[in-house]
């Protein structure tokens, strides 16, 4: 596709266009080559969103909360990405979270959702292309909202400027949220569901979880809420602000989005190398070097050497 | 004496040991069955504005009916007015338009409300129809302790099943104690809940789980009465069930034996109930719409005929039979009345009438009983640790967290996918399906009732002194925001006014808020 | 407004899945059907945005936009088919949309022709198998993107 045509779309986005933006989004979430060209040019414009990762377990409230964050954000263009996990067996997905945001969102908020699509890793690439075309958009803040029960979908909405995890009480979900490795990534808490008998007892957990943790500048404070009926989540919002102003301040923030990319850039070439081991041996080269390891002349450590250094010349087997 | 076709006299019941009228009811409520009283075959039917549906009533009445059933339109179910923006092709169109007093007062006109018992059906709105109701008789100077009748107002199965809901659960259920609390102290002749499970089966659970969600939808008001103050005796008696009877001829019959057995057990040793009434377990029943296909309609005459045999084995205290042309529209008047003739003949021709319980000490009844209460105590314990004990928490939590719907789509999905594969045959569908291109006539029902509802809203919101609702409608949010006062007093105030229903509505709704679904697909 | 360039059409070979909006207009609370087609079309391998009950045309083109779907399916149990199939029609058309609507539930057979010719893609009774569905669904697609 020409530059111009991109820059047009960008522009329409930008001037509120949700289809243009809806097309655009598909094109990064496929990650075919249109996704790069994409991607680019949405990274001039980017950074300027605030980024807040929402997660927690299946059932949590994280959706309604989610919708509310974007309510109460006052903000003139939030969006959402709400990411759930496609069916490991047929590839689809059934993407519910957005009907229990609607209602609770303005029309000017901009919902999207997304599915896992199963190829390995490739979420850790669609989505902070998701984030950044969103961002070139103008919008801002642009919540990610993830299941939080693999490491991948930790790993993404930890993501962010400021991870937001929501429990419900009982002990069971506490562990559960220690874990999939909750507790490290959170910024603030949440306790949804507050009106029930043990919300307290979920409360003090958490506490002790976060007495026995290390991290000394910021500590996570624990959120009460009922999301169902919109209650605390103007205290869940001003945690969020503080701690907006506490990454500023701290220039902890320029170093989270520093240690971002990095990772994003690790990521991808991690991901292309992947996808390049995958070509390489279904290359003749690779025919070749797996025949011999079917004949028993080479083992497969060796043939993986091989095939390694014809696709990184310069690799130091000791790296 | 009762004696077969044949001659041949016949008992009561029959066997050794645990009897029909004998605690935990499993063989029935009354020692002697259908030959006391024959179960009463109510069909539920209702169209068109409230002065259609009125000549329908002075017509029964004529007739010798003494019972009243009003289905009410979807607009009046959802508690919006006619002229809403989604009440478009839906105005009158399933069951009557009531916007206002007016329609009601319509809709009554010329019957003495002391004389005969009123059934309705409507959940969400159920106090603003039941005030209306009040309002109407009061007028016609009948006294609300004169007042007898039913209210379906089970909101809980509306979050499960039915999704016919309009605030929160528990604002929900506080209209629904409210309304308990009212008709206990004030008329003693009124059924304030009719606790359903044919709405939950209907939407694709399986007999176990409709049971259970039931009883312990029965459980939670229980409760939530209680919270409120009241004494369960004194309530109690007055709470009934409403249940499906699907096709699976023995599966349904042990599911309404066990409802018996596990209501009384639970209200006398959970509960505490010690009058024997507050342990009885009555039911409505219906046939299985859901069992209906659209292919080869007349077989539905034969699942319909097949359905109403297990509800009667399964001592049902009332029962309406579906007409065989649903599974496409609105039934004709020829199909509702095959329907009916369906019941006449299990009642007076087959002899299932005869005796209580026929089938009690059938070796396969006596299991299939016993394990649909085992599967219904698993679902209990569930709920029971959802809520820490309470049974009205564990629902809450069950609708909150989506556990009910889930389940009931699980049960759904599982059904369909069955069918799909030819696991399970429906006759017409999947399998026996040559000659399927019998056309049944439909009945349409035009839009004439739309203009004529809403000019009559329009006329009745021009006639009525506009200060008067504005104030009542103040004083009723003033209320809402108090937990502990009953909301009936203020919402009957309003009524009074000439407040449309959809005004009501939104005043509470500025209170309680609008209630939106988990999604659980 | 002016097309812009950059989205593939979609065809049946397409190995990325289809993205289908589902929803209900209006009262109309059955939802059992559109929750077993959510899953029929879940387990074909294709994204279902479920938006479920009491949606408007509004909130429906909405999703479409922001989540660029492929497909409307429309579930319906009321005798409002008549006037809300053509509705969504025409609400899709205006805002410009390329997305064929797919419509669901209890239609008698004579209002079946009404709706196709106020240009609703495919009509499934009640009865149709899981491959009827998930059949017309790709077949309404394909036929979308061969009238571009």
């Amino acid at each position: 596709m020409s530059p111009n045509s991109l820059d047009e779309q960008f522009e329409a986005a930008r001037a509120g266009n949700r289809r243009v933006l809806g097309r655009l989004l598909t094109m990064v979430e496929r990650q075919d080559d249109n996704a790069v060209v994409v991607s680019e040019r949405a990274h001039r414009d980017a950074g300027q969103a605030r980024v807040i990762g929402v997660t927690g377990a299946p059932g949590s409230g994280k959706s309604t909360i989610t919708g509310h964050l974007a309510a109460v954000s006052g903000a003139d263009q939030p969006a959402i990405l709400a990411i759930d996990p496609s069916s490991p067996l047929t590839g689809g997905a059934i993407l519910g979270d957005r009907i229990r945001m609607d209602n609770n969102v303005s029309s000017n908020t901009f919902i999207r959702s997304m599915a896992t699509r199963g190829h390995a890793g490739g979420l850790a690439v669609a989505v902070p292309d998701a984030v950044r075309v969103l961002d070139a958009a103008g919008y801002d803040p642009i919540i990610v909202e993830t299941v939080g029960v693999g490491q991948v979908e930790v790993t993404i909405a930890a993501a962010a400027d400021t991870t937001v995890v929501v429990v419900t009480p009982g002990w069971g979900d506490a562990v559960q949220a220690n874990k999939a490795g909750l507790l490290e990534v959170a910024d603030i808490f949440v306790v949804n569901k507050a009106d029930r008998p043990d919300a307290r007892g979920a409360r003090r957990d958490l506490e002790l979880m976060l007495d026995l943790g290390h991290r000394d500048d910021w500590r996570a404070p624990i959120v009460l809420t009922t999301a169902t009926e919109g209650e605390g989540i103007d205290d869940l919002w001003a945690e969020v602000e503080r701690h907006t102003s506490y990454l500023h301040d701290s220039g902890e923030l320029a170093r989270r989005r520093c240690r971002r990319r990095r990772s994003e850039v690790a990521d991808r070439i991690e991901l292309g190398l992947r996808d390049r081991a995958h070509r390489l041996i279904e290359a003749h080269s690779g025919e070749f070097a797996l025949d011999r390891v079917e004949r028993h002349e080479l083992s497969p450590a060796a043939a993986a050497q091989q095939l390694l250094a014809s696709l990184i010349p310069d690799n130091h087997p000791e790296d | 004496m009762v004696e077969t076709m044949s001659g041949i006299p016949l008992d009561p019941s029959y066997g050794d040991g645990l009897q029909p009228g004998e605690y935990p009811y499993t063989r029935g409520l009354y020692p002697t069955g259908y030959r006391g009283k024959l179960w009463t075959m109510r069909m539920f039917a209702g169209f068109g504005t409230a002065t259609d549906t009125n000549a329908r009533f002075h017509a029964l009445l004529r007739a010798g009916g003494t019972g009243l059933s009003t289905a009410f339109d979807m607009p009046t179910l959802m508690g919006r007015d006619s002229d809403h923006e989604w009440s478009v092709g839906e105005v009158g169109r399933a069951g009557v338009a009531v916007d206002t007093l007016a329609d009601m007062e319509d809709l009554f006109a010329g019957i003495e409300l002391d004389k005969v018992t009123t059934s309705m059906t409507i959940n969400g709105p159920a106090a603003i129809l039941m005030a209306m109701y009040v309002a109407v008789a009061e007028k016609n100077g009948v006294g609300r302790v004169h007042l007898g009748g039913t209210i379906q107002n089970d909101i809980l199965k509306e979050y499960q099943a039915q999704k016919e809901y309009i605030f929160p659960p528990r604002p929900s259920v506080r209209l629904v104690t409210d309304l308990i609390r009212f008709t206990t102290a004030e008329m003693p002749r009124w059924h304030p809940v009719s606790i359903s499970g044919y709405h939950i089966r209907e939407a694709g659970s399986t007999a176990a789980q409709e049971l259970a969600f039931t009883l312990a939808n029965g459980f939670a008001y229980v409760e939530a009465a209680v919270a409120a103050g009241l004494n369960v005796d004194d309530f109690a008696p007055r709470l009934s069930f409403f249940f499906n009877a699907h096709s699976d001829f023995f599966e349904e019959i042990g599911k309404f034996r066990t409802a018996r057995r596990i209501w009384a057990t639970w209200m006398k040793d959970r509960y505490g109930a010690t009058n024997p009434k507050s342990q009885l377990c009555r039911f409505h029943t219906q046939t299985a719409g859901v069992s209906l296909t659209a292919q080869q309609p007349e077989n539905n005459i034969a699942r319909v005929a097949v359905q109403t045999l297990s509800a009667v084995l399964g001592g049902t205290q009332s029962l309406h039979t579906d007409s065989y042309d649903e599974a496409l529209a609105l039934p004709t008047e020829r199909a509702a009345r095959i329907a009916l003739r369906t019941q006449q003949i299990v009642a007076h021709e087959t002899g299932a009438a005869s005796v209580v319980d026929p089938l009690g000490g059938s070796h396969f009844v006596e299991w299939m009983t016993d394990e649909m209460e085992r599967q219904a105590n698993e679902i209990f314990d569930h709920i029971d640790q959802l809520g820490s004990g309470s049974m009205l928490e564990g629902v809450y939590a069950g609708i909150d967290d989506g556990y009910f719907v889930g389940e009931i789509a699980d049960a759904a999905y599982r059904f369909e996918r069955e069918v799909n594969a030819g696991r399970r045959i429906i006759v017409g569908v999947n399998e026996f399906t040559e000659n399927d291109d019998d056309e049944a006539n439909l009945l349409s029902i035009g839009h004439a009732t739309e203009e004529m509802q809403i000019k009559r809203l329009e006329q009745v919101r021009g006639d009525r002194d506009a200060d008067a609702v504005r104030a009542s409608l103040a004083a009723l949010i003033e209320v809402a925001t108090q937990p502990d006062v009953n909301l009936m007093p203020s919402i009957i105030d309003a009524v009074r006014t000439y407040a449309t229903e959809g005004e009501i509505v939104s005043a509470l709704e500025s209170v309680f808020g609008t209630y939106v679904e988990t999604a659980v697909v | 407004m002016s097309e812009t360039s950059g989205h593939s059409p979609r065809s049946a070979d397409d190995p990325e899945p289809l993205r289908v909006v589902l929803a209900k207009l209006g009262f109309d609370g059955h939802d059992r059907g559109l929750k077993v087609v959510a899953r029929t079309l879940r387990d074909a391998g294709m994204e279902v945005i479920y938006l479920g009950l009491r949606q408007t045309t509004e909130s429906i083109i909405a999703a479409c936009e922001q989540e660029d779907a492929d497909v409307i399916g429309l579930s319906m149990h009321n005798a409002g088919h008549l006037t809300l199939a053509p509705r969504m029609v025409q609400a899709v058309d205006t805002a410009g949309l390329d997305v064929p609507v797919v419509i669901g539930g209890i239609v008698p057979a004579e209002d079946v022709n009404v709706l196709i010719e106020a240009g609703v893609a495919a009509v499934l009774g009640p009865g149709a198998s899981a491959e009827e569905v998930v059949a017309a669904v790709k077949a309404a697609v394909t036929r979308q993107s061969a009238a571009r």
